[in-house]
């Protein structure tokens, strides 16, 4: 195996990664703020594509269905935290699970009456198409590293929003103490609604990019919800440093793993038989390797304080 | 001198730089009551989670009855026979008086993995629960959801729950809480008696059913006890007065 | 003594009996093709139902199980199609109660594995886990070709019970309705017994369970296997019902699913299930029938369920649910 092929490799990691981050930042923190558990959250996902993929094919613009994206999502987000959202947040997990599952059902096919069962395609806006070389020889397209960037811009943006801001102080403070806040004079109802709406944001802006590399169709961001359950619970529920690193950890892990478990296996095996143990094998790495920190940390790398 | 029942030696306990028990020794002689008092944080919920087993001790030993109990789990220390009442109530709410002391006749008896026997028509359950029920005075209310149960209704169940387990000690977690005069006096007489069956860590910030009942009390402070002896030696005790009294004179 | 819930229990036992019995009479084999699917989910959730309802173990992860049950009858019935030997020189089999014993053997131990690392944790960190282990089976099945991979496993005939035609429909039936009424006695003494005592008291206060000297560990690892085995002997049905197996059966929808039929019917109820899959089984049939997107309703009707009607259907039928 070539540098070229391991770079290439671990960027990909790295760019699945910084996916799942946006992902499970929404998901984390909408977790430690209100203690939510929430399915819908790839079906935010899914919303920011196709706002995306369908003010792209109208205006011809990625940048506006990327806006679009934003907009369509934190709305979806907010409204349904308004108007079902709430109501479970003083309820157990199980029907929190079952709401959200509901949602999702409705999501879906309310997202098919809408845009017909065939998926829609999303182009890589012109500024960022081609590609770079790489050390080593290997040319890697820009709009990979450019969801890269984006990712780590977000990161950045999140660190900021949360350490240094008045609405990062009371998530903070919601976070640590409910009661607490709602005694400062925080109106908890609308920091809710912002911090759900932010959340459906980050998701809608992780499916708006990957829908330019991917088919934007229904059930899309059920896979990467389930990915991005694994980061949490690797990172520890509730904890923005657990989620990226965990995101980052989960997206090289599972890149990498498809690529040497199968090389891997060849070593001991026929070539056709170690395609298929490898690929089996591949498919199943990131689960045994949450299995594992479990085992040895049931709540996560960066268990947060109180959840 | 008999035996300890539970012996504490040197138990060191620290949450980052708070020293929350601070080399802790205490024991528990058959027969008696000892009291432990301190103001609040005085690291009194830190010690019961260490004794019971939610936390575990950096350092130090825990024997009951002789044997090193510091590294088993809470289960394993119930069948070994400390028996604990809690500061807030913590019953099977869903469950009447009855299954609740069942369920711990059912533990006391050995084997919970039988799976056909139906518990309702098993009369050695039940007729020891409806015993332990009788004794705290429960015996009407045993059809009752435990979450039904007035506030003393609880405590008493509690302490059943506790006799159905055959303890060799009882560790009583502000058994007076809540209780109202004429509850606290009812208690205090039943307790006076349960030392016969097997002795008490009682942790009580009542000081009236302390002085009343305890054959021997301890000051914790800090994390550390600062005194311990007979209720006069207590009253007497300079370092007690000015520590926890805030008697400055 | 019958109180109301009995009651209601043997009115619903009666008619998912008496249907299919009245349909077959009328030559409308469809609808006993439907009551058998009501049968077979009813089993599954029952089966989910002890780990859910009575320990209070919310598994998003029990269609790994229901799969597995369907993939061990698949891939027995492959073998004892084709003649090769399946392991170590066993054969594969056609024969029912053997294939329900290797489903429930399988899944159960399967649920072992995956409750032993799950129940270490709980709440909401327990529904990621046992999700995220059902979608590594699934992801497995995907991926090994061996068994159809992707496109499942076809049952070219279904299997065999001694002294029934199971390609009759209503034969097939009143299999499942058998082994349904025998899992719910199943249940019934399960939640009865020392051990069911100890679970539910586990569900309502885990520090008291441990202070009383019992491990609530030790006793929810045992339901967890025991509502995976069952779930198991389900999947092995449903794979004969349909003579095929997929991974769409060990998909999270179908985890999803099997904890709406518990939620439709009534949570922790003996005939939760049995109600929750006969609402289902009614509602795919009668929505899908007036639209293609069925499902968005169906998610309407759940989502008002669970804000407004938390007893589900028994809720409403029988009253609140007692205890002991």
């Amino acid at each position: 195996m070539t540098l070229a092929l391991a770079l290439e490799q671990l960027l990909n990691g790295l760019q699945l990664g910084v996916m799942l981050f946006l992902m499970a930042a929404g998901l984390t923190l909408i977790f430690g703020v209100m203690g939510l558990i929430n399915l819908a959250h790839g079906s935010l996902y899914m919303v920011g594509a196709f706002a995306c993929a369908a003010v792209a094919a109208a205006t011809g613009s990625f940048w506006l269905g990327l806006v679009a994206s934003l907009a369509c999502a934190a709305a979806a987000g907010a409204i349904v935290e308004l108007l079902v959202i709430r109501r479970l947040y003083d309820r157990d997990h199980l029907d929190q699970v079952l709401a959200t599952f509901a949602l999702i059902l409705m999501f879906s096919e309310g997202t098919r009456w809408l845009f017909g069962s065939f998926p829609l395609y999303l182009d890589i806006p012109p500024l960022l198409q081609g590609a770079v070389a790489l050390p080593g020889g290997a040319q890697y397209p820009v709009y990979r590293l450019a969801i890269i960037a984006a990712g780590a811009l977000v990161a950045f943006g999140l660190y900021l929003l949360i350490g240094k801001t008045r609405l990062g102080m009371r998530i903070r403070a919601g976070e640590s103490d409910r009661e607490m806040i709602g005694a400062l004079g925080v109106d908890i109802r609308t920091l809710y609604t912002v911090v759900f709406a932010l959340g459906a944001a980050l998701a809608g802006l992780a499916g708006a990019m990957v829908g330019a590399l991917q088919s934007v169709q229904v059930g899309m961001g059920e896979p990467v919800l389930i990915l991005a359950f694994v980061v949490i619970v690797i990172g520890g529920i509730g904890s923005i440093k657990g989620a990226l690193l965990g995101a980052l950890l989960v997206g090289v892990v599972d890149t990498l793993g498809r690529l040497l478990l199968p090389k891997l296996v060849g070593v001991f095996l026929q070539p056709a038989q170690a395609g298929m143990i490898g690929g089996a094998a591949a498919s199943m790495l990131i689960y045994m390797m949450m299995a594992l920190i479990l085992a040895m940390k049931p709540r996560g790398l960066f268990p947060a304080a109180h959840a | 001198m008999a035996e300890p029942v539970l012996e504490l030696s040197d138990i060191v306990k620290s949450f980052g730089a708070l020293r929350a028990t601070d080399h802790v020794s205490l024991d528990l002689k058959p027969g008696e009551i000892h009291a432990l008092i301190g103001p609040n944080g005085a690291g009194k919920s830190t010690l019961i989670h260490q004794i019971c087993g939610t936390l575990r001790q950096d350092s130090g030993t825990i024997r009951l009855a002789g044997k090193d109990i510091g590294h088993l789990g809470v289960a394993e220390r119930s069948r070994l026979g400390l028996g604990r009442t809690f500061q807030v109530s913590s019953l099977t709410p869903d469950f009447s008086a009855l299954r609740n002391v069942m369920l711990a006749v059912q533990a006391q008896q050995g084997s919970s993995f039988r799976f056909f026997k139906p518990v309702m028509r098993d009369a050695s359950l039940i007729d020891r629960s409806m015993a332990m029920l009788e004794r705290v005075g429960l015996q009407d209310r045993a059809r009752i959801p435990a979450a039904e149960l007035s506030h003393g209704e609880r405590r008493q169940l509690e302490i059943a729950i506790a006799l159905a387990l055959s303890s060799k000690a009882f560790l009583l977690d502000e058994p007076m809480a809540g209780m109202g005069p004429e509850g606290s006096k009812a208690l205090t007489g039943f307790l006076h008696s349960l030392r016969q069956e097997a002795p008490i860590l009682l942790v009580e910030h009542d000081m009236d059913a302390v002085f009343a009942l305890a054959d021997r009390i301890s000051v914790l402070v800090y994390g550390r006890v600062i005194a311990t002896g007979t209720v006069e030696e207590i009253r007497r005790d300079p370092a007690v007065r000015t520590a926890y009294l805030g008697d400055h004179a | 003594m019958l109180n109301r819930e009995t009651l209601v229990n043997l009115i619903l036992a009666a008619l998912l009996l008496a249907v299919p019995l009245m349909a077959n009479a009328f030559g409308q084999p469809f609808y006993v093709t439907l009551a058998t699917r009501v049968a077979i989910l009813a089993l599954a959730a029952t089966g989910l139902n002890l780990a859910l309802g009575l320990g209070g173990l919310v598994s998003f992860g029990h269609a790994a199980f229901f799969g597995i049950g369907g993939y061990a009858a698949g891939i027995l019935a492959t073998h004892a199609f084709s003649g090769d030997p399946l392991l170590l020189g066993l054969s594969g089999t056609n024969q029912m109660p053997l294939i329900w014993l290797v489903a429930m053997l399988v899944a159960g131990l399967v649920g072992l594995l995956i409750g032993l690392i799950s129940l270490r944790t709980s709440g909401v960190y327990f529904i990621m886990i046992t999700l995220a282990f059902a979608q590594m089976v699934y992801y497995f099945a995907i991926s090994w070709p061996a068994y159809g991979g992707e496109d499942g496993l076809s049952i070219l005939v279904r299997n065999q019970f001694p002294g029934a035609n199971t390609m009759k429909p209503v034969s097939f039936f009143l299999i499942c309705y058998a082994v349904l009424i025998v899992a719910l006695g199943l249940f019934v003494l399960i939640r009865g017994s020392r051990f069911g005592s100890a679970l539910q008291a586990a569900r309502q206060n885990e520090v008291r369970v441990a202070t009383v000297g019992i491990a609530p560990y030790r006793i929810r690892l045992t339901a967890f296997a025991i509502s995976a085995a069952l779930t198991g002997l389900a999947g092995a049905l449903f794979a004969d019902l349909n003579r095929f197996v997929s991974p769409s059966m060990l998909s999270w929808h179908m985890s999803g699913e099997l904890i709406v039929l518990i939620i439709l019917g009534g949570t922790g109820r003996l005939f939760g299930p049995l109600a929750g899959a006969a609402l289902f089984v009614i509602f795919e049939y009668v929505l899908g029938g007036l639209t293609e997107r069925w499902q968005f309703f169906l998610g309407l009707i759940l989502l008002g369920t669970v804000l407004f009607a938390r007893g589900g259907l028994l809720g409403l039928l029988a009253g609140k649910a007692r205890h002991g």
